[in-house]
């Protein structure tokens, strides 16, 4: 044998072990499918969590360019004091904007967005407050974010003040949050793919008893043995990954127009994105290397064990 | 080509089928094995290939100590072997043409190289015709052929058969080892274990008669 026609005989060996191990799936089809279905739902949902995460993520981009600060007003303001309020606050150093909103104001807005106006009317007086909706410049460091706030609850008629930078970091946390969950789920349902395909595998090798044994009397090295297992393994991954991707696009395009009316309550024009082309091609591969370490394990573990009796 | 030093092997459990064997088999040359059933004729062919281990002694092929031959190598040294068993051990769901070309396929051949060569195989024991059938649809002396045939297919250099004509009428059993001494008369050395006692004298080659673990 020339050196030359090594790499050519062992992309043969390989196309071998590729396209045997393709059609002993073939011959017990719907067990194929049902495994493949099994590791793509175990692929589908730590994919869904984190395109929602993802999905999350870019819907809050834009708010967090522009903070805001609810300024609230004593209730015992007199409505002609609001003005001068307002500019007061326009005033201050790193304050782009006001806008003012009457007790009045604001109860017309609370009647129209929750559509509850009966427990407010059983009420003798309008109990909300003014606010001040501040915009501050954007680009401010914490700290003057810090000094803004104290002097702006120093005004005086001032009661209380929210920052948007509160909840911001809150969904910060809870985003955090989230971004652990999607990893430990991911893990989990990782290790989930490989313990199905270890078992699979395991029993593929068992019904391959007799041809492992008479392969290993006729001189067949553990590679070539190994081979068609491992391609199995890669086939059942890749294909769990194709189909956790439709899955998830199917998932995508069930939620999406819900999502998109609620994004639009909150005035925004966000629409959910799938995984798209770089997110479904990592599912796939994913797929394939976690299918190869479920073979490996399994092949490592049962083939060592079959000698020629 | 292959010699045995003083070759004994125990099975856990005490059954000592050889008790320092001393067999030296020549290049080319074509040797049967015989003896009683359980005299240990098949644990001999088995350590040549390394199918077993001897529990003492030493097995040299072609030069080689086989105690020292490194477990990857064992499949090297197996495909430099044809072997052929009593039970055929042929694959059920494989036709007569991809039973006989398995040990092609592991080499890694070319496709029309392994066309070639198996069709030339499947000629030589006769069943070119049914290439296509399964070897659960043949006689006993058929799949024995097709064993012959998938040992033979790569030209090894060694040929071993263990009981060919195990459960074969007379005279399709002359006809199978008329097959063995064709291939050893192109240089393959040979060693076939059989009982069937009045044929292996009508042949007329060397015989080793094991009895008691040793060779008588």
């Amino acid at each position: 044998m020339s050196i030359s026609a090594l790499p050519k005989r062992w992309a043969k060996l390989h196309a071998h072990a590729a396209i045997s191990s393709l059609g002993r799936l073939r011959r017990q089809w719907l067990g194929s499918i049902m495994t493949a279905a099994a590791i793509g739902i175990a692929l589908a949902l730590p994919a869904a969590f984190v395109v929602a995460m993802d999905n999350l993520e870019s819907a809050l981009d834009g708010w967090q360019g522009a903070p805001r600060a609810s300024v609230f007003l004593d209730t015992g303001t007199e409505a002609a004091q609001y003005p001068d309020i307002a500019e007061r606050i326009r005033a201050l150093d790193g304050i782009r904007g006001v806008r003012l909103i009457t007790p009045d104001q604001a109860l017309t807005e609370y009647r129209q967005s929750s559509g509850v106006s009966d427990p407010l009317a059983l009420l003798d007086s309008n109990p909300l407050p003014a606010v001040v909706l501040a915009e501050l410049s954007g680009g401010l460091a914490p700290g003057a974010v810090d000094r803004l706030a104290d002097r702006l609850r120093a005004l005086p008629a001032v009661d209380d003040l929210r920052l948007d930078r509160d909840w911001m970091a809150r969904l910060a946390a809870i985003i955090e949050l989230g971004n652990r969950a999607t990893a430990l789920v991911a893990l989990l349902l990782g290790l989930t793919v490989i313990l199905v395909l270890f078992n699979t595998l395991r029993l593929d090798i068992e019904n391959h008893r007799r041809e492992i044994e008479i392969t290993r009397l006729i001189g067949g090295t553990n590679a070539f043995i190994r081979r068609p297992f491992l391609y199995t393994g890669v086939w059942y991954g890749l294909a769990g990954g194709l189909i956790a991707g439709g899955l998830l696009a199917i998932a995508v395009a069930f939620v999406a127009d819900p999502a998109q009316r609620l994004a639009s309550l909150y005035g925004s024009g966000f629409r959910p994105a799938g995984a798209g082309l770089t997110g479904t091609l990592t599912l796939i591969g994913a797929g394939g290397l976690l299918g190869l370490s479920g073979a490996w394990l399994a092949v490592g573990r049962h083939l060592s064990a079959i000698e020629p009796p | 080509m292959i010699r045995l030093e003083g070759v004994g092997k125990r099975y856990p459990g005490g059954n000592e089928p050889l008790r320092g064997l001393d067999v030296h088999v020549e290049r080319g040359e074509l040797v049967f094995i015989t003896g009683a059933s359980g005299a240990g004729k098949s644990t001999l062919l088995r350590l040549i290939p390394r199918l077993e281990r001897p529990s003492r002694g030493q097995v040299l092929v072609d030069g080689a100590d086989l105690a020292r031959l490194p477990r990857r190598r064992i499949p090297y040294l197996r495909r430099r072997i044809g072997m052929t068993f009593q039970d055929h051990r042929l694959l059920h769901d494989r036709t007569l043409f991809d039973n006989v070309a398995l040990p092609l396929v592991i080499e890694g051949r070319p496709h029309t190289d392994i066309r070639r060569r198996v069709q030339a195989a499947l000629d030589k024991v006769g069943l070119l015709a049914q290439s296509r059938a399964y070897p659960v649809t043949l006689s006993g002396g058929e799949q024995q052929r097709v064993g012959i045939a998938r040992a033979i297919v790569t030209r090894p250099p060694i040929l071993l058969a263990d009981e060919p004509t195990g459960n074969l009428d007379p005279a399709l059993s002359l006809e199978i080892m008329q097959l063995f001494e064709q291939f050893n008369q192109v240089g393959v050395t040979t060693v076939i274990a059989s009982h069937d006692q009045p044929l292996i004298d009508a042949l007329g080659h060397r015989q080793i008669h094991l009895s008691e673990g040793r060779a008588a």
